[in-house]
């Protein structure tokens, strides 16, 4: 059978999926966590606590701005907040976060803890997407952006007919999707289903790589129960997790050029955004924690844990009851293709945090560049049909005009074009230049 | 752990496709046709790929080395040999060796090296190389010693035969029509295998095709620009050989006879001269095609080949401004 996937360019980079067979394990509680009011995208929440307040687990802590795309934050201990400070975060930067030192693990009445299946969905559309909202839901696959968003469809848009499912998980050494389709199953069909509800859509279809056979083997069965659920497996190939790839994979439909999924008339969410919203609308728990792979070649034990939000990043390397190897040159929070490379392991866990990628000498060292040789592979393997190799060398000289004639602003920052340029370029560096001096220069433009 | 960390962005992961890969990957393609080349011009042959690669790559590194200064030397990255080859395979056995050289000075030192090295050239080097040498040595470039004869002897030999797109230049020019040339041109087998008279590299079609297809499976080249460039070939002069079969030769033969092959396969694919999307390496191909037919059918020279694809080297700007990939989201599908 021929597998679904995009059609436009695309890699195959080294799976690397060690960590694929650990189960997942429930990280304990530091002695105190950093949660970041910025873990979405969007606007900062507002702390709701000061100094002094006592918080159970669950407790709200920051609401979501006023801003149209923010997110609500609760606590994801027990305990007396400390301060709120500069903590530094994956992006590098010290950001505002709520500092809480843990004391016991007291959670909110209001939470139902019990493992049951609880299947019966009672809420209507309106109250899923509320509750969605209450419960600081965000896009678990990395963007972290504010999931009740995607279901406010407003005024002349069409409503959407398919809600896509990614279990795509296409990022080499991340496991934490896959480990979550396998362990948690029925919840995520049942997560699925609310999401069907709040989207109104008749059918859901999740899309699941090739390299996962028992995930889409698993799934399928359960889907069964399921009615309007689909599996589809999909060739391996990456970035078939980015939303607009995945779309073309699995309905094939092509988002517009600065067009929202919703255009073509489907909503895409993570699998882990679907467990997360089974868990809040059926049980009541906010986005307190998440599943997060640590893994690297050179560790020795790699492991899929479910975190609590806030946690320093050491904690995962405890966990494993290892001591960083000395070769370690590099740190990712996230995958290697698109994740952010840290300057230390203290920074907290976010919503955002999908794994953490150690990297030895050899693995981060950048090969010296030599000239383009115009090979075209830059161009060939890009999904979004872009030429990297003129972007570069437009945003190189600062040609911000035709680099957004050369819709610069499509580059959905995959980083395929570095990955294989046989000179070693950073094409992809250049081109998030120019792309944030052509967004710059759009916001500029636009009248006030 | 250290406590240095590398900070960059992303993406973390490389590929391991490095130039080095891919030229020597086209090295290794090119071996088929050396042996050939050893195989019906023997010792001589030998000689002329021996030399002109030392030439190439020396040159390289000294240019590299002692005029531009510069730290990093890439001599060996395979290029200059890709080059050192190719202007080989592109002489007849019996060229002086001092022509060779004059030749390596061009190829290397004009067309290569003064534009910028590897990627920033604008003409194949080895065919700019060619062009020179036969707008200098025209009477050493095209004299052709007999394939198969006395190929072990170390002197040069004097028998020489012609090529078969200068048998048929001169026939027709004569007044004598193709089928009466038909009794001295070579069998289609033995140009299919390279047993004709012609510059070393390019007369075995299978040799190159053997070469060509190494790189369609190592993935460094695609197949558009040598389908595209042979068919076009044929098609031009395969209409010509529709209306006046007396005067023009059928299309196989434009095909297997002269440096369309080698053309086809290395030279036009060359990456650094080609148009980047594969809407560009077609036009690029056909267009190459076209000019290699008008300028062996219409034009003084019997061989076009090179000159073909030195012409829509200059053009590859102009085609890649025009010529893009297909952007993802142009097809607008609202399904349903």
């Amino acid at each position: 059978m021929k597998l679904k996937t995009f059609k436009i360019g695309g890699v195959h980079p080294p799976e690397n999926k060690i960590s694929a067979n650990m189960a997942i394990q429930v990280l304990g509680l530091p002695k105190q966590v950093s949660i970041p009011l910025s873990q979405h995208l969007g606007a900062p929440s507002v702390p709701l606590v000061k100094q002094g307040d006592i918080v159970k687990t669950g407790t709200l802590i920051a609401r979501k701005a006023d801003a149209f795309i923010s997110a609500n934050i609760h606590s994801s201990v027990s305990g007396k907040v400390l301060r709120i400070d500069d903590v530094m975060d994956a992006t590098g930067y010290r950001n505002k976060a709520i500092i809480i030192q843990v004391e016991e693990d007291v959670w909110e009445e209001s939470i139902d803890r019990s493992p049951e299946l609880k299947k019966d969905i009672d809420c209507s559309p309106e109250e899923i997407v509320k509750k969605i909202e209450d419960m600081g839901i965000v896009g678990l696959g990395g963007a972290a952006f504010p999931t009740h968003i995607k279901y406010m469809v407003s005024g002349d848009r069409k409503a959407p007919d398919t809600l896509i499912i990614n279990g795509v998980e296409c990022e080499p050494y991340l496991t934490s999707d896959y480990r979550l389709m396998l362990e948690k199953t029925d919840e995520i069909m049942v997560g699925i289903t609310i999401m069907m509800k709040a989207a109104k859509t008749p059918k859901a279809v999740i899309g699941i790589e090739a390299n996962k056979p028992d995930a889409i083997v698993k799934m399928q069965e359960k889907a069964k129960d399921y009615p309007g659920i689909e599996v589809i497996g999909l060739k391996v190939q990456y970035p078939q997790g980015a939303e607009k790839q995945l779309i073309k994979a699995l309905v094939n439909r092509e988002v517009p050029s600065g067009r929202l999924p919703l255009d073509v008339g489907v909503i895409v969410n993570n699998v882990g955004t679907a467990f997360a919203v089974y868990e809040a609308v059926q049980k009541n728990k906010p986005l307190i924690d998440r599943v997060v792979t640590f893994t690297g070649k050179k560790l020795k034990k790699t492991g899929n844990f479910l975190a609590r939000i806030g946690v320093p990043s050491t904690m995962l390397l405890e966990a494993t009851g290892e001591t960083m190897p000395e070769t370690t040159a590099k740190i990712i929070s996230g995958g290697p293709m698109m994740g952010k490379a840290v300057s230390t392991l203290e920074i907290p866990i976010t919503k955002g945090t999908s794994g953490l990628v150690i990297l030895d000498e050899a693995e981060a060292k950048r090969i010296p560049t030599s000239n383009c040789i115009r090979c075209a592979k830059c161009a060939s393997v890009c999904p979004m049909g872009l030429e990297p190799y003129l972007l570069q060398k437009l945003a190189y000289r600062e040609y911000f005009d035709r680099c957004e004639t050369e819709a610069i602003t499509d580059c959905i920052e995959c980083g395929s074009c570095s990955y294989t340029c046989p000179s070693s370029l950073p094409l992809l560096d250049y081109i998030r230049f120019g792309k944030s001096n052509v967004l710059r220069i759009q916001r500029e433009r636009r009248p006030k | 752990m250290t406590n240095r960390l590398t900070i960059s962005l992303s993406p973390h992961e490389k590929g391991d496709v490095q130039i080095e890969k891919i030229m020597w990957g086209v090295v290794i393609a090119l071996i088929p046709a050396f042996l050939a080349s050893v195989y019906y011009y023997g010792f001589q042959a030998l000689r002329v790929i021996v030399v002109t690669l030392v030439f190439c790559i020396g040159l390289e590194y000294l240019i590299q080395k002692y005029v531009l200064k510069l730290k990093k030397i890439t001599a060996l990255d395979g290029s200059a040999a890709i080059t050192g080859l190719l202007l080989a395979f592109n002489v007849p056995s019996s060229i002086p060796t001092w022509m060779l050289f004059a030749g390596s000075v061009f190829a290397i030192g004009i067309a290569k090296m003064t534009f910028g090295g590897l990627g920033k050239n604008p003409f194949n080097p080895a065919l700019v190389g060619r062009a020179f040498m036969l707008a200098s040595f025209p009477v050493q470039m095209t004299s052709w010693p007999v394939p198969m004869k006395n190929i072990w002897s170390l002197g040069a030999d004097a028998v020489t035969s012609a090529t078969p797109l200068g048998l048929l230049k001169e026939g027709v020019k004569a007044g004598e029509t193709v089928q009466q040339l038909a009794h001295k041109m070579p069998s289609y087998l033995d140009m299919f295998l390279g047993n004709i008279g012609g510059c070393i590299g390019e007369v075995s079609a299978l040799a190159i095709l053997i070469g060509g297809i190494y790189m369609l499976y190592k993935k460094i080249i695609t197949w558009h620009i040598p389908i595209f460039y042979l068919l076009s070939l044929g098609i031009f002069t395969g209409i010509f050989w529709l209306v006046n079969p007396a005067k023009f030769a059928d299309p196989l033969f434009h095909i297997l006879a002269g440096g369309a092959m080698l053309g086809a396969w290395f030279m036009a694919t060359d990456m650094v001269t080609s148009p980047m999307s594969i809407k560009g390496q077609i036009i690029f191909a056909v267009m190459g095609g076209i000019l290699c037919g008008a300028i062996r059918l219409l034009g003084t020279y019997p061989e076009g080949c090179s000159y073909s694809i030195l012409i829509m080297n200059a053009f590859v700007p102009l085609i890649d401004k025009y010529a893009k990939p297909k952007r993802f989201g142009t097809e607008v599908n609202y399904g349903g």
